[in-house]
This record gives structure tokens, sequence and C-alpha cells, in this order.
């Protein structure tokens, strides 16, 4: 088998082998339902509970303010949802960025429809959310502001603090949807003002299907999921319990390792924008030249689309992943792209490059390469670009 | 997702390129969408299409079928350039997922814009040929980076 160079980290990453083998037993033996009465069940509680504490401790939050969730899409519609339904007395306004993953604007658009007024604040070209735009937004009916802690495409990180304080100055509540950025990035959500966050385990080396909404103590909220007593009687459901365990055990290992690993892989990390900018012509970097996850980077490369480009990089063993039409199953490249002022041409060229801290020198310096001739032989094969060479030399 | 035939012709594009003083030229899409094809047509005296090449901005589905209309179309007449239709273009590809299918039309449309041209330019009326409609807005300048 050909070697695979994996750069599609934010899509998803691989589970650690400790966390798989911490995992384990709650499959084979220790299977039983936490909420029974014999001990392979009920000593499922303190497993259950103890993995509820490390997470807790990851974001300076208390054990009792995280609640299990299937993972980031059910967390974010939840905060959004149940929000609207507690507080719907109070107000029926809610703002957002708009360059949310879809749980969210899909989520604002289904609420929207029950009723409820969203505004989508408009970002800068770097993909920061215009803060002026955010406090004129404000109402005295708006209960909720969502914004993202970094964005899923271009890594670009919000002023956390700043909108979380804005939001409390004014009695709104705030949540922010943290899938790419726990356990990447420190967060502590006193410091950050954060009332409700949301995260999902298999985008730090944790399996798929399991997430959790941080939701602080105080915050009215519904419950999600109605039945039995679990995650408080807010989220019924029997627990998953190799999940919580394994999101624990990665959640742990993102602590602990953080500052090398986020050392390690912005150097990489602009390693690959230096050589990329440098070698390869008409191309742009998208978001925050540093103020973005480390391990991301984005580019769109003028003339070329990006699902050709994609098909040549799996040939070479590269998995990465683009905002082009083609990709997204729509007619339309990526609204991200599009609300950071990118000519739908452009955004149709993107490439988002997402590292692991496994990912190595070699490993980017084989990318370079193999991409540098692909753009090249693309681009060969391009009208826009034959056109653009045909202006140039008049 | 895609056939192996339609690997084989974006791994392995049949006449990409351009003919100097071609008898047709036909460009199709916008870059909106994220497709473009130029179709590029050399046909002799009697009414031959002895060369054809393309250029094509778009996904691998784009640059497949417009590989394979200029296998279809080359060393055919007009009329029968005319007959290569896109359902034939995604046979001749065993297949293309259903949001590419809008791929192949392109190819056609290409193929009818560049004999358009070729009409135009020597006066002709050529039967069963109406003028393109999805030409693409010329000097649309892209911004540098």
């Amino acid at each position: 088998m050909k070697k695979i160079i994996y750069l599609d980290n934010a899509a998803t990453t691989k589970t650690s082998p400790e966390v798989v083998e911490a995992m384990l037993p709650y499959f084979t033996e220790q299977y039983g339902n936490a909420s029974a009465i014999y001990s392979i069940g009920s000593s499922n509680k303190e497993v259950i509970s103890r993995a509820r504490k490390d997470i807790a401790d990851v974001l300076g939050a208390k054990e009792n303010e995280i609640y299990f969730t299937a993972g980031g899409s059910e967390s974010d519609n939840w905060a959004l949802k149940a929000t609207c339904e507690a507080y719907g007395a109070k107000g029926k306004h809610i703002i957002t960025s708009k360059i949310e993953h879809h749980a969210i604007l899909h989520t604002c658009e289904y609420l929207e429809k029950q009723g409820f007024e969203v505004t989508y604040v408009d970002v800068d070209e770097d993909g920061v959310i215009k803060m002026d735009d955010l406090k004129a937004a404000i109402r005295p009916d708006t209960i909720l502001i969502s914004v993202m802690f970094a964005n899923n495409e271009i890594g670009t990180m919000q002023p956390i603090r700043e909108i979380g304080a804005l939001a409390h100055e004014h009695g709104i509540l705030f949540h922010t949807d943290a899938v790419q950025a726990f356990g990447q990035v420190p967060i502590n959500v006193d410091d950050l003002n954060i009332d409700m966050l949301s995260s999902s385990a298999h985008k730090l080396h944790g399996p798929k299907g399991i997430g959790f909404l941080y939701i602080r103590k105080g915050v009215k909220i519904r419950s999600f999921v109605h039945g039995g007593a679990q995650e408080r009687k807010r989220r019924a459901g029997t627990e998953n319990v190799p999940g919580i365990v394994g999101f624990a055990k990665a959640a742990k290992i993102a602590q602990e390792t953080m500052e090398e690993r986020r050392a390690k892989e912005i150097e990489l990390r602009d390693y690959l924008i230096d050589r990329i900018m440098a070698e390869i012509p008409y191309t742009k970097l998208n978001g925050h030249r540093t103020n973005r996850l480390p391990n991301n980077a984005n580019f769109s490369f003028q003339f070329i689309e990006g699902e050709s480009m994609l098909i040549l990089l799996d040939d070479k063993g590269i998995c990465a992943s683009s905002g082009s039409a083609c990709t997204s199953g729509s007619l339309d490249p990526s609204h991200v792209l599009l609300a950071i002022g990118l000519p739908h041409e452009i955004a149709h060229g993107s490439l988002r490059l997402t590292l692991s801290e496994e990912t190595t020198k070699e490993d980017i310096d084989f990318t370079v390469d193999q991409l540098k001739a692909i753009v090249e032989r693309l681009r060969s094969m391009s009208p826009l670009y034959e056109d653009f060479i045909r202006r140039q030399g008049k | 997702m895609y056939s192996e035939k339609v690997m084989d012709h974006f791994n392995n594009p049949r006449n990409v390129g351009e003919i100097e003083n071609a008898s047709g030229v036909g460009t199709v899409g916008n870059a909106k969408c994220g497709d473009i094809m130029r179709m590029y047509l050399d046909i002799d005296e009697n009414g031959i299409i002895q060369d054809c090449k393309f250029k094509t901005f778009g996904c691998g589905a784009a640059v497949a079928t417009s590989s394979m209309a200029t296998e279809l179309v080359k060393g055919k007449t007009i009329q029968q350039a005319l007959e290569v239709t896109n359902k034939a273009v995604m046979e001749a590809l065993d297949g293309l997922p259903p949001v590419k299918v809008h791929c192949s039309l392109l190819a056609e449309e290409a193929i009818h814009a560049a004999l358009w041209d070729y009409a135009e330019k020597n006066g002709i009326k050529i039967e069963g040929l109406s003028k393109p409609k999805s030409d693409i807005s010329e000097g649309e300048e892209e911004e540098d980076y």
C-alpha cells in the first residue's frame, strides 16, 4: 500500500491507540448499563463521572456543567433550539456570524421558520467577526449570541473573550461552537465569558459519535431528548460509555500535549504556507496569517478548480479538502470563502490542508512538490489561465 | 464516485491544448459555477473535423467529458458532430454521478459553440444548429494575488 499523507485533520482525526485501548473494556467486559444495580453496570456511573470531570477540568468548568451528546452538530442544535425554547418569552432575536458551520446556520434557518429573528454578522477579509457590526446588531430582545471559536475551513480564531464580555454586558447568553478549537488551543470558560460550548471527540483523536455541550450553571436550558434521567434529565438515552471514556482520554492527552504540539504544528504550518506562497504564483492564503488554528492552512489557486486538485492529490496519497462547489454538493462554493470576499472562481480553487502532530516536514515537502506540479498541470489545461497569459502578453 | 473511464480521461485527458487559427472556437460555462470549457475545431474544406482540442477549468467530470467529446467528434462530419449529445458523451464514459450530469451538457454545448463560430466565420448556416446560449461573457477581469 502506498504511503498516505493525511492532511484533513479538520474533517476528522485518527483515533489514537491509547484512546482505543482505554475504550475497549467498555465494549467487552464493563458493558453494563450505568443505571443498573449490579456492579458491571453501576460501576460505570463512577467511570462516567470521572470522564466528565476530566473534560470539565480542561475547560476550567465544573463536572455538572458537561452534558454528553452524540457530537458537535447535536450540541449546536441543542444550544440554539433549547435556548430559544427557554428564553423565547424574553426575546426572539439571535445573533451569529456568516461563517458558522452548517450545524449552526441551518439550525438558525429552522428557528427563523419558528418565528425567531437571526442577524448574521459579517466578517472581514481574514474571517474575523466585525465587532462594530456585532455591537450594532444587539437589540433589547436579543437572547443569544453564537459565534464559533475557530473556523473549520480557514482556521481564523475569533475574539471570543470580547464577544462574551459584550454579550454579558447586555444580559445575553453566549454560545461558541468550539468543535475545531477544543483540545487545540487553551480554553477557559470563565476567563473567556462562555455560557455554552460545543465540542466533538473525533476532531481531537477521540472516537466519532460522542460530543458534549458545556452549559454554565444557572443557564436555563431545556431537555433535548426526553426519556430517562441520564445527563441530569436533559439528554436521555443510555450513556455511550466507551465513547465517553474515549473522549475523556483524548481530551486529557490533548491538554497534556497541547503546548508542545501547538509549537510544532505552527512551525510546520508556517513552513507550508511560506513554501506555497513563495513557489506557486497567483495563490492567496485564506484566513488570518497568524491568528489561526495551529494546524490549518487554506489557499486559493487562481485559474483552477478544487475537485480536480483533490483527485490528483489523492492519486499521490495526499488527503485534503476543498471549498469548491463540486465538493460541497451544490453549485455554490463555500459560504465561508464567499463571506471573506472571494469571487466565485477563486473560491472554487481553494484547498484546505490540516496537519496533525504526526505530520512531518518530509510530508510537507512531498505535498508542496506534488502540489506545484498539479497546479501547473491544471493551469496548462485551464482556459482562464490561457486568457490571463494572453492578456499579460498584450 | 467516478467510473474507471472517467478517471482515465481525467488522468490522461486526450486532445488537451489549443489550435492556432482554428476553424471554430467555442467557450461555454462560467467561472461562477465552477466550469468553463473551450473547444477548438480544425475543419477541412470537405467539412470533416480533422482536429479537435480543448481546455477546461472544472472538476474531474468536466475534464473527462471534454476529453471524451473531442474523441467523439474527431474525424467526423459536421452533421455527425452535431449528433454527439450529452447522453452519448455520458454513455461513452460509462456514466456520471447525477450531480455531474451538467458537465456532459457543457461538453455538448462546447461542440455546438465551436461549430457556431465556424459557421459565422464562413458565413454558412449549419442545419439543426442554433446559437448556443451559455457563452460566457468575455473580458471578465480576475484579480491577481
